[in-house]
């Protein structure tokens, strides 16, 4: 900690991208604020196979003419990562899981930031009974498990479709950003800067707008990337008690879920799909942190 | 508590400017109040004062003593949980502020009246560059297109002495030196000249030789556009320098109002003695500084007769039971002392 010591730049990313506040730091400090590219480039990598499954997965995820010649085979040149009960190429079904697992996290973490945003910048700015009103809401809110929630609706809804799915994981997630936003928008508000706008007769939503919401979005983008992290294992779950994503459509954890008979003659089925999920999951929460280091939070919770 | 005195004083000796029948700014019996845990701390309790057009009026007095509540009560800034108490009266330019709506109340912001704040970083938005920040007045207030309202900005910096404005105006605050800051600040304020300017220490957070150029910038600024200038400072300096009048308050009230001459030649009010003998003099070398002992009394609970006997060597009986009230002493000079009626109590002080 007291040497100050140099960390290979593994990312290969370019320093002209870095901006200059970044490079004038000690040693030290900039090697932990490089932190995030190493998994920033993993995250790119995902999002790269995810676009281009089609191009990539050497067979259809679906069901072959020939399945029946097919059915369980061990990873092999033909097939890297192995054949399901079903003789679907397990590479290719991983690979299009990516962009149902991803997209899916994707845009449950975009509706819940959404919400949370307004929610909380609403409770921040209004203050008064109001705010304690809507505080109150959220502790109830808070207190019901997301994971119980989840499961009882998702167990009585039969073939979930995927908006549905998005719907759930994105109205479930947003109670802490809201709380979150809600403190910092007070603290905004309380602001010399602030004030000093007001002083020159700018309220309302150019106020939110302009003065507030900008400084908000690394407190958002951190929140986001651990969210994405978050839901991306919590589908995985809910897949995986095929409670979320409906077979055929795959997903992680639904192909995780075929290959739970037989872990030990058809290992292939839980590894390879288990493997991309950590992959995404770490690769999402070190991003998550380095940035959280980066822009110097400390109130998001890890 | 207050006295009722009316809200237009004639008087001759008036400083240039002056316009007798028409104060800019008239505040009638002005209270604000927090409602603390400890109790309701009356920030603000009474008090009354007039700025002409043109005219700079200072407030001086120690930290805590309702100067800053003040100002900001002016724009209604006060922030929660502090209020102005019915009964205070703001009249502005021909408006009653306290009855002003939102709407009404805005246009008034940045535009009639504005406010230069103690310290320029973070008074402005860290995430905005200087020049978004000034267009963004012209902008609230103003039908100007985004490229009007930029040139507007630049023009702005310009005149308050900022080199290379073009270049300047895309920069962001941490970009730019203290002096500098406090330039984009009062370029914020000015930038569509309004008739009152609230300037709450403008120069503390700065080293000397960078107040003495933001006051002479304020002074140039104030000749060549007319405008009134309230000067909230704690420096005496500030205050020769720079008013035509001055108001002392201590513990929210206002113990002292003089012409700028009168207080530094007679001044009346114990306090006002003790904060002129507190500056230190340079054809006095050696000795200790000369300090008011004590400090303010909580804003919760005032002493009851006057709020200074406390600290004052020269507090009899009467101070304890009696609250004083503002009294003339000499052409709108006005102290708030039981001394002016009863000047054989006044001891000798040796220094």
């Amino acid at each position: 900690m007291t040497t100050p010591v140099r960390v290979p730049d593994l990312s290969g990313a370019s320093l002209a991208s870095l901006s200059g506040e970044m490079r004038s730091m000690s040693p030290v400090v900039s090697s932990r604020q490089r932190r995030w590219r190493v998994p920033f480039l993993f995250i790119v990598l995902l999002a790269t196979v995810a676009v281009f499954a089609p191009a990539l997965a050497p067979y259809s995820p679906d069901i072959p003419a020939n399945y029946d010649a097919i059915q369980n085979l061990a990873p092999s040149r033909a097939h890297p990562f192995g054949t399901d009960g079903l003789g679907r190429d397990v590479l290719s079904r991983v690979l299009f899981a990516s962009r149902i697992s991803l997209s899916l996290a994707f845009a449950s973490v975009l509706l819940s930031l959404v919400l949370g945003t307004s929610y909380g910048a609403i409770a921040g700015l209004v203050g008064g009974g109001i705010d304690r009103w809507l505080m109150r809401g959220l502790d109830v809110a808070l207190s019901i498990p997301r994971l119980l929630l989840l499961l009882a609706v998702t167990a009585f809804w039969e073939n979930l479709p995927l908006t549905a799915l998005i719907m759930l994981l994105g109205t479930t997630g947003w109670f802490d950003v809201a709380r979150l936003v809600r403190g910092e928008v007070q603290r905004l508000a309380q602001q010399d800067f602030v004030t000093a706008a007001r002083a020159t007769g700018v309220r309302g939503a150019r106020m939110l707008r302009v003065h507030v919401l900008p400084h908000l979005v690394p407190l958002l983008i951190v929140n986001a990337t651990l969210s994405v992290a978050a839901t991306i294992a919590l589908e995985a779950g809910l897949s995986y008690l095929g409670l979320g994503v409906q077979p055929p459509t795959p997903s992680w954890g639904n192909i995780m879920a075929e290959g739970s008979g037989g872990m030990a003659s058809q290992w292939w089925l839980s590894v390879f799909p288990g493997m991309a999920t950590v992959i995404a999951v770490l690769a999402c929460h070190a991003l998550g942190d380095a940035l959280r280091d980066r822009f110097a939070l400390d109130q998001v919770p890890a | 508590m207050t006295v009722s005195r009316p809200l237009v004083k004639t008087d001759p000796a008036a400083p240039n400017g002056w316009a007798p029948n028409d104060p800019l700014l008239a505040v009638q019996s002005l209270r604000v109040t927090f409602d603390t845990t400890r109790g309701l701390a009356r920030a603000v309790d009474g008090v009354s004062f007039t700025i002409a057009a043109g005219e700079t009026v200072c407030v001086v007095g120690e930290s805590g003593c309702g100067k800053s509540v003040a100002a900001l009560s002016l724009l209604r800034l006060i922030p929660a949980p502090g209020r102005i108490e019915s009964g205070s009266e703001i009249h502005f330019d021909g408006m009653n502020l306290l009855t002003l709506n939102e709407e009404a109340l805005r246009s008034v912001r940045g535009r009639r009246m504005s406010m230069i704040f103690q310290e320029p970083m973070t008074a402005l938005n860290p995430v905005l560059t200087v020049g978004e920040q000034i267009a963004e007045v012209v902008r609230v207030h103003t039908k100007a297109s985004r490229r009007e309202a930029w040139a507007q900005a630049v023009s702005m910096l310009r005149e308050v002495g900022i080199a290379d404005p073009d270049v300047r105006a895309t920069e962001y605050p941490h970009q730019l030196s203290g002096g500098m800051r406090q330039r984009v600040m009062i370029a914020m304020a000015l930038v569509l000249e309004p008739r009152l300017v609230i300037a709450d220490e403008p120069t503390t957070a700065l080293d000397v030789t960078i107040q003495a150029q933001i006051l002479e910038l304020l002074r140039a600024q104030r000749d060549r556009t007319g405008l009134a200038l309230l000067l909230i400072t704690h420096d005496l300096g500030v205050v020769a320098e720079m008013a035509s009048r001055v108001l002392v308050m201590y513990a929210g009230q206002i113990v002292e109002e003089a012409p700028v001459g009168a207080l530094f030649a007679t001044a009346t009010h114990p306090y006002t003695e003790g904060l002129l003998a507190a500056v230190p003099r340079l054809d006095q070398i050696g000795g200790r500084l000369r300090t008011i002992p004590g400090t303010v009394p909580a804003a919760t609970d005032w002493p009851t007769g006057c709020r200074f006997r406390a600290r004052c060597p020269h507090a009899f009986a009467r101070c304890e039971t009696d609250a004083p009230e503002l009294v003339q002493v000499g052409p709108s000079h006005r102290a708030r002392c039981h001394l002016v009626q009863e000047p054989s109590h006044r001891k000798a002080i040796t220094p």
